[in-house]
């Protein structure tokens, strides 16, 4: 569709096929975007923005500069910094930092149990009424089955999102996927079940409590049968995955690789194509950069011995118009992984393009070419497993409510 | 003066594993070491092929016969040889595997040998350094030394190593012994079993191009070579096994389980042995086993392995 995009005060006043050039107001800036993408500003539901406790690895300014740069418009961080997010002055803290040295929108997400521990319910309620988005405690999963049960039944009292990175954690202990190529390097395995066991459980208690669930980042088949089967029944879950499953397998690590020493790690070549089906028909909602800034420390270790995370806010774009240009995946629905599916989950007014919506804008090329250069990369940590490769699509502009966060 | 009287060319600056080698690149190896067992019979042990250059054994884990053996190959050769054991020294002040790297590396050695507990170190290391780097072990990934010294063994015993059928016995999963010699024997045309029960030696290993057992009589049937691995004492009690005695029972190799194997097959250890665990004392000790001949080899096979690196070593 072309057409043009008038926004005022921060919102989208006008939008369609009918804007032309020439239909701007007096005294506006007009932009002629020359054939580029014009969309919705992205959502990017799982980005870990440093603050408080990792400003070595990264910062809100950092963080939200890489997002500019990479389309990303809304950044919803993650609750397992230093302390964790589970104290509403916490959230407080997140939020002014964001007001005051971000260049785009930063939602909270706070902790679901105190300390991020599986031990005891956070104060949800309160988190909820400082601003919290959503719950979630990181990267790591509620083991007990009963802290569960009562997280999820005391969410659906404030009808807040529960966002679960589902892994047992005994099971999943290992370093990478399990299989031919792990017993290759002689490092240990994460069976697809480590996945599967704890979703199964999590389908179980959603449909117990009736309690509103996002699963975190899911990597298999095993849990994309589970999702479709809970969504066919009827349950409120949805869920994501990340960016670097749909775009990278087990066999990138190569020579022990630790930028693509992941948590859930990267699978198979056959679970990264199936994430692409369910994320094709839609069974897969959203897609997350997971932006997970290491320092160069906790990577230059051996694979065992280095920590697991990879940036990625800033090339999410780019790195998922690979799946466009191979023809796996249609553009609307790529956009809309991005924007409108998580706007709906989180129950924001951004992530569309529509009269009266904040104006929150990409202007991209979605076929110009680039090498991933790290140095270039705008986040305090260069731990990209994109490093040297080519990718499609290159952020022009980005907008966040009207003003412009990011301009090449 | 080289070791023998020709040399053949080697083409790798490293040796970080089997993978990687080609057959040839094994014959090389095994040709080369069968002259350095000769060398290591005579009075006068000591060759002039690395005279001047500085060997490090920079060993993470304890090692008494791996490292001893590198040590005296080194010396041989008319290397100055340095022992380094990082477990008490760096490490435990937090001084990471790179640091010492380049530490190391700017004083000039012309080989570091490495043993580490975690797979993939050594590739790290190598990447750090300007010297030849050779892989004593690296976690549960390779041990190639191990296996060169093995199929020599095989070789001098049986004549050849294409065709036979042999059988890695014990905790396959963890071990990079197990490891290199997959890929070894594979290259050279051996058939392998692995037999273990399932948490030790599961199914998957199939892909790797071996048949995997867990009942030890099927798997020893006919078997030509019998080669047993170390059980470490922390992976039998109730974690992956349920205790000692009743791993022996199952997958200890005594002489009424070895009987089920050819009447000629022979038996092997890598070291050292947990007697009354994964092999009864009478086997070990029997005509039938090749154990201490796999020590003298594995002094002769290092000896190769050293000097088919030197040969890509600046010589000004």
């Amino acid at each position: 569709m072309r057409g043009g995009v008038v926004t005022r005060d921060g919102i989208i006043a006008e939008v369609g096929e009918t804007v032309r050039e020439g239909d701007a107001p007096e005294g506006a800036r007009a932009i002629d975007c020359a054939g580029d993408v014009v969309a919705p500003g992205l959502i990017d539901m799982q980005a870990f923005v440093g603050e408080p406790g990792a400003e070595h690895r990264e910062t809100i300014a950092s963080a939200t500069l890489a997002a500019a740069a990479g389309g990303v418009t809304t950044l919803v961080s993650t609750s397992a910094t230093l302390p964790p997010v589970d104290d509403p002055a916490v959230v407080d803290f997140v939020l002014r930092r964001a007001r005051d040295t971000g260049r785009v929108r930063v939602l909270p997400m706070a902790a679901l149990t105190k300390g991020c521990e599986g031990k005891e319910i956070a104060e949800l309620g309160l988190l909820q009424q400082a601003g919290a988005i959503a719950f979630c405690d990181g990267a790591r999963s509620v083991k007990n089955a009963l802290v569960m049960r009562r997280a999820l039944t005391y969410a659906r009292d404030f009808d807040a999102l529960v966002v679960h990175f589902a892994e047992d954690p005994d099971l999943g202990s290992g370093v990478m996927n399990e299989g031919e190529f792990a017993h290759r390097l002689g490092l240990s395995g994460v069976p697809r079940e480590a996945e599967a066991i704890m979703l199964d459980r999590d389908m179980r208690l959603v449909a117990l409590t009736g309690a509103r669930y996002h699963a975190a980042l899911v990597t298999t088949t095993l849990s994309l049968d589970a999702l479709r089967k809970a969504k066919d029944e009827g349950l409120v879950v949805t869920c994501g995955t990340s960016i670097n499953h749909l775009t990278l397998n087990e066999n990138d690590i190569g020579d022990y690789r630790t930028f693509l020493k992941l948590k859930p790690p990267l699978r198979h070549e056959d679970e990264r194509k199936a994430l692409v089906g369910a994320l094709s028909e839609g069974l897969i909602d959203v897609i997350v950069s997971d932006h997970d800034p290491q320092d160069v420390e906790t990577k230059r270790l051996p694979f065992s011995e280095a920590d697991s995370g990879a940036i990625g806010v800033e090339t999410m774009l780019a790195a998922g118009l690979r799946l466009v240009h191979s023809g796996d995946v249609a553009l609307m629905r790529l956009l809309a992984a991005m924007t409108s599916r998580p706007a709906e989950i989180l129950g924001l007014p951004q992530g569309r393009l529509q009269k009266g919506a904040p104006a929150d804008l990409v202007r991209f090329d979605p076929d110009a070419p680039f090498v991933v250069d790290p140095d270039a990369l705008h986040s305090r940590s260069k731990n990209t497993p994109f490093d040297g490769a080519v990718l499609q699509g290159v952020v022009k502009a980005t907008v966040v409510a009207g003003a412009v966060a990011y301009e090449t | 003066m080289q070791i023998g009287a020709t040399q053949a060319y080697f083409p790798h600056r490293h040796l970080l594993g089997i993978e990687g080698l080609t057959r040839p690149d094994i014959e090389t190896l095994l040709d080369m070491a069968e002259e350095a067992i000769e060398v290591s019979r005579r009075v006068d042990k000591k060759r002039s092929s690395l005279r001047g250059r500085t060997q490090i054994n920079l060993f993470y884990e304890p090692s008494t016969r791996t490292q001893a053996s590198f040590e005296i190959a080194g010396k041989r050769l008319g290397a100055d040889v340095m022992n380094m054991s990082v477990a008490r020294s760096s490490e435990s002040k937090g001084e990471t595997l790179i640091d010492t790297a380049v530490t190391l590396n700017a004083m000039r050695p012309d080989i570091i040998v490495v043993r580490h507990a975690h797979a993939g170190a050594v590739h790290l290391l190598a990447r750090k350094v300007d010297c030849s780097v050779v892989n004593a072990g690296d976690g549960a990934h390779e041990h190639p030394t191990q296996a060169l010294l093995d199929a020599l063994t095989i070789r001098r015993n049986k004549g050849r190593i294409e065709g036979l059928t042999v059988a890695i016995c014990g905790d396959i999963l963890h071990s990079r012994v197990a490891r290199s010699n997959i890929l070894l024997l594979g290259a050279l045309g051996a058939r392998v079993r692995v037999i273990g029960p399932s948490t030790l030696a599961p199914d998957g290993l199939s892909r790797l191009g071996v048949e995997v057992f867990h009942d030890m009589k099927r798997g020893l049937e006919g078997v030509d070579i019998v080669m047993m691995l170390r059980l470490q004492r922390e992976r039998m009690a109730g974690a992956l096994t349920p205790s000692a005695r009743e791993y022996f029972h199952f997958f200890g190799l005594d002489e009424e389980k070895l009987a089920c194997a050819a009447p000629d097959a022979l038996v092997m250890h890598p070291g050292p042995m947990n007697r009354g665990v994964e092999i009864d004392t009478a086997v070990a000790d029997s005509a039938r086993s090749l154990i201490r001949e796999q020590v003298e080899m594995g002094v002769a096979v290092r000896m190769a392995v050293l000097e088919a690196l030197a040969q890509h070593l600046p010589n000004v």
